[in-house]
């Protein structure tokens, strides 16, 4: 399946609280309990395809960690 | 042909400052302040704006954004505003307060400012708790809810009933825009977002004073998950604390934003 949106996670922000990967409608966050950030906390990743980047998780993201692409097509 | 080149959806405000906040994981004070930077930078204000902090939680407030601010004495930050716009009139001024600084100690300071309509904005953190000195009692705090200094909850019969300010500060002539929203959930954060704004063009049009009370966890002293103190947002603050336009300037209510 063709990527339509991802996000870049700030690992010195992002405090694994958890509220985006709840408000996530694909379900594909999780937080990633392989990794710890500096602060010792287990930062979020994406743990499948799916992501369209509605920009949901950085709406409720008290930590403004979060920055949401989505694909635009350039017609040519 | 068709070829993919990424668009920024999102990215973090620059009112806001780079540095880690100090706020517990998942405690809706930091959307607050992301909601605010979003607004100055999309009003354009960030470099005429002087933010007055607090004493609570967000008592290094002026850490975290990247614009003017100054800190008050706890409950004094209205008085503190008022005296800043009215040296500084062009310059955006803003208070950014919890209940225990602005509904005890400084309940006489909003009131004032209010009533005299100082064309200052407020931003007024609802958690029904005292968060930064150990989960006390707020005048928020609800009937039966279990706080340090409510041990067997919050008793009417003594302690007496939550005040709504909202309410109690849209009855007064200087108000010029008075709401409560939540930030419990996406579609109640845009709204939240959207009354920040408003509260901002009320000032910029010297309109009045202007405040946005916001519904926010203390997922700390609720004792709760962050994901669950949302929920006990939904279910039990709004019940008590009705999400609604108090005072609606109607200038500011025909304005589309
Ligand atoms: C003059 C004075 N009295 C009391 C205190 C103790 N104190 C610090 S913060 C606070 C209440 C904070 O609660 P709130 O305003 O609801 O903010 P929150 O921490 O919940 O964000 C109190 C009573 C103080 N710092 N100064
Ligand atoms: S909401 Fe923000 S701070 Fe919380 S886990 Fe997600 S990215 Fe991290
Ligand atoms: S104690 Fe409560 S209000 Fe203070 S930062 Fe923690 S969760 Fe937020």
């Amino acid at each position: 399946m063709a990527i339509k949106g991802w996000i870049e996670v700030d690992e010195l922000h992002c405090k694994g609280c958890g509220l985006c990967v709840a408000a996530c409608p694909q379900n594909v966050m999780s937080l990633d309990m392989e990794r710890l950030t500096p602060k010792g906390y287990h930062p979020v990743h994406l743990h499948a395809d799916g992501c369209t980047g509605c920009g949901i998780c950085a709406i409720v993201c008290p930590d403004a960690a979060l920055t949401v692409f989505r694909e635009a097509k350039i017609k040519a | 042909m068709a070829i993919a080149e990424p668009k920024i959806v999102y990215q973090r405000p620059t009112s806001l400052a780079t540095r880690v906040t100090h706020y517990c994981p998942g405690c809706t004070h930091g959307v607050a302040h992301r909601l605010i930077a979003e607004v100055l930078d999309e009003m354009e204000l960030r470099e005429k704006t002087i933010g007055v902090a607090p004493v609570g939680c967000s008592v290094f407030a002026y850490n975290y954004f990247d614009h003017d601010y100054v800190e008050a004495a706890h409950g004094r930050a209205p008085a503190m505003a008022t005296g800043i716009k009215r040296m500084l009139p062009k310059n955006t001024v803003y208070t950014y307060q919890g209940d225990g600084d602005l509904a005890s100690i400084g309940m006489a300071e909003i009131m004032h400012a209010a009533a005299r309509g100082e064309n200052i904005t407020v931003v007024f953190i609802n958690n029904a708790i005292y968060g930064m000195t150990g989960g006390q009692m707020a005048p928020t705090t609800l009937p039966g809810m279990v706080t340090t200094s409510s041990p067997g909850g919050r008793d009417i019969e003594s302690m007496g009933y939550p005040v709504r300010m909202a309410e109690i500060l849209s009855t007064l002539d200087g108000a010029g825009y008075v709401v409560r929203r939540s930030l419990h959930d996406p579609n109640n954060i845009r709204k939240a977002k959207k009354a920040i704004r408003l509260a901002f063009e009320t000032q910029e049009r010297g309109l009045g004073f202007s405040l946005v009370e916001l519904l926010s966890s203390c997922p700390t002293n609720w004792k709760l998950s962050p994901v669950d103190a949302l929920q006990f947002i939904e279910d039990k603050m709004i019940p008590m604390f009705p999400l609604g336009d108090y005072k609606v300037n109607p200038e500011i209510g025909k304005l589309r934003v």
